[in-house]
């Protein structure tokens, strides 16, 4: 067991810091069916953590089990050393856990800037009633807001359609201002589920690119899920294997590259247990 | 001009103050449908229990006396005290606040997730609930809202509008209800406050992102019942609102929890999820059913005040079923 303290050195020279996130035994079930059974792992501060696997292995339950949208069985979930009790979502993303989802889930009916600034939800402080009368600290406030907001916007390139109502965007936009809405909340830990799933090869570089900058620029801890190999690997500093909601295999691309557990699992090999 | 062109006038004029107290209660209903997804039923009732609550506390009466002195064998109704309408009107908004927790806390938080009609089912049984607890609470005989508004035809307009007839004997100026003025001044500042609520504060903002989707709101930190509360102490608010006015006008009774009826046809011209919809909605309906009395009513027999609105909705819904403002829903196949 590494120490809260200590991080390594990845291949590329950025140094990775302490745990952020740990899970420790994790495990899921809905009726009788173990969705996640038994995962320990973690996420260290400024890294790029994939989690990866075939089809119904547990990834996004894992993901939901991260932000507080499912509940654990069994198992603790440790944020920032400390254990978490049990939260409810909002809570969970108040606490700086940001994320998005497989299938989007942006406000439809609101525009490309207001959609971000919900994101800076959980940086505005100011009660209800200086709000309402749009007085002083309220007002410095929501500037400070826009600001970052903005600097969000330019960051993903998505300056030409801030006043665009979200519901006339393609898809590949979405996925990026999704993007945007969680990072806008200058999260402590990005959480992105299938950031590029039904995306083109171009589409796809462009995100792998932001995914990177992100870390690189703002120093973002990024936990995502991804169904293509190729892509995490260019990606990711460390990567978990699930298959059939059992971890087997946890460690820089090299290693699970060339684990025999991993390999059996996405060429397929029958199961002899 | 002509006199019946200027009766015409008086009568659009009226029209608009009357469509104006309807798009107050329609505004009720939009703020809860466009929050939660529910059409609250119990909207009209919860006017009429605004109102009671409010006449109940001005006058200083015992909440569930008549219970208390059946279980007791008391002879107690009133405190002895009375209460001044600005306090008593915020005391009022605390109840409201109170009930908005309450709803929220044993209907609504049990029920997330559940098909829109169980919804609405739900707040048809919170409205009798909600009726016979205010006949318990306040008594069923019809009282006065006297919170001090001002009643009767204004004779500063009329003054200041009867050289519009050019000498004409017949016309001596328009008649317009004070009470009707003040009811729309309100309605005015209450609508504009709502629209720089939801636009310009973080609640305001967060109220929006839960409207429009649930699990995204919750990803960005946004608890789901406190908005839920929030968006039913509104509504609330704007009962109370409502309560106020129509109670000034007709007093104190059972019939004003009908009035949620009257928001109906409103909603499906103005569209169930627009608030400026509701204004403009009301005010079409107001004048509609006052310009079609006046040039058709004598011809039909008279009182199509009461069917013009419904007639006027039911053809909307055949041209226009999501309403002048309202979102047009496209399924994709």
């Amino acid at each position: 067991m590494l120490d809260q303290a200590d991080g390594y050195m990845t291949a590329d020279g950025r140094q990775i810091g302490p745990v952020v996130m740990e899970m420790k035994n994790i495990t899921l079930r809905f009726g009788g069916v173990e969705a996640i059974k038994n995962i320990s792992f973690d996420i260290r501060e400024g890294e790029v953590r994939a989690i990866i696997g075939p089809n119904g292995a547990g990834k996004s339950s894992m993901l939901n089990v991260i932000s507080g949208f499912y509940v654990p069985q069994d198992g603790q979930v440790l944020y920032k050393g400390v254990q978490r009790p049990q939260m409810r979502p909002y809570q969970v993303a108040q606490q700086g856990i940001a994320r998005t989802f497989q299938n989007i889930a942006l406000f439809e009916g609101m525009s490309v800037l207001d959609n971000v600034m919900t994101g800076r939800l959980t940086h505005m402080k100011t009660g209800m009633f200086s709000q309402a009368l749009w007085k002083g600290r309220a007002e410095k406030e929501e500037t400070a807001n826009r600001e970052v907001a903005e600097r969000i916007i330019d960051f993903l390139e998505i300056q030409a359609i801030r006043k665009t109502p979200v519901a006339r965007l393609p898809y590949g936009l979405k996925k990026r201002v999704e993007l945007a809405r969680a990072l806008a909340a200058e999260p402590s830990l990005l959480l992105l589920d299938e950031p590029m799933a039904g995306m083109n090869v171009e589409e796809k570089e462009d995100m792998s690119r932001f995914i990177l900058s992100m870390n690189d620029e703002f120093g973002t801890t990024i936990a995502l899920i991804e169904h293509d190999m190729g892509v995490v690997m260019d990606l990711s500093d460390r990567v978990v294997v699930m298959d059939y909601g059992k971890k087997i295999g946890d460690g820089t691309p090299d290693e699970v590259r060339n684990n025999q557990a991993v390999i059996d699992a996405y060429l397929g090999v029958a199961h002899d247990e | 001009m002509p006199t019946d062109l200027l009766y015409g006038a008086e009568v659009v004029l009226n029209g608009l103050m009357a469509g104006v107290l309807y798009a107050l209660v329609a505004l009720g209903f939009v703020l809860i449908y466009k929050a939660s997804g529910i059409f609250n039923y119990a909207q009209g009732v919860m006017a009429l229990f605004a109102a009671l609550t409010l006449v109940g506390i001005m006058e200083g009466q015992v909440p569930f006396s008549h219970l208390i002195n059946a279980a007791f064998g008391t002879d107690i109704h009133h405190f002895g005290w009375h209460v001044p309408a600005f306090a008593a009107i915020l005391l009022t908004l605390a109840v409201m606040v109170g009930f908005a927790y309450l709803v929220q806390r044993f209907v609504f938080r049990h029920l997330v997730g559940q098909e829109p009609i169980i919804l609405f089912m739900a707040t048809i049984g919170l409205a009798y609930f909600l009726e016979g607890v205010g006949d318990l609470m306040w008594g069923s005989e019809i009282k006065k809202m006297a919170v001090g508004l001002p009643q009767g035809g204004s004779l500063w307009v009329e003054e200041n509008t009867q050289w519009l007839g050019f000498g004409n004997e017949d016309f001596y100026g328009f008649f317009i209800d004070k009470l009707d003025m003040v009811a729309t001044v309100i309605a005015v500042v209450l609508v504009l406050a709502l629209v720089a609520f939801s636009q310009y504060t973080k609640q305001g903002r967060a109220m929006r992102a839960v409207a429009d989707d649930h699990q995204a709101a919750l990803s960005v930190g946004v608890s789901l019942n406190f908005i839920w509360i929030l968006v039913w102490s509104l509504a609330g608010f704007v009962a109370l609102v409502a309560g106020i006015m129509w109670g000034a006008k007709s007093g104190v009774q059972f019939s004003l929890s009908l009035i949620a009826l009257k928001a109906l046809p409103v909603l499906m011209l103005g569209g169930f999820t627009s608030i400026p919809g509701a204004i403009v909605g009301g005010l079409i309906i107001g004048v509609g059913e006052k310009l079609f009395e006046f040039s058709f009513g004598p011809m039909l027999g008279g009182a199509t005040e009461n069917w013009f609105a419904y007639v006027l909705a039911l053809v909307f819904l055949v041209f226009r079923p999501q309403g002048l403002f309202g979102e047009k829903i496209i399924e994709r196949v």
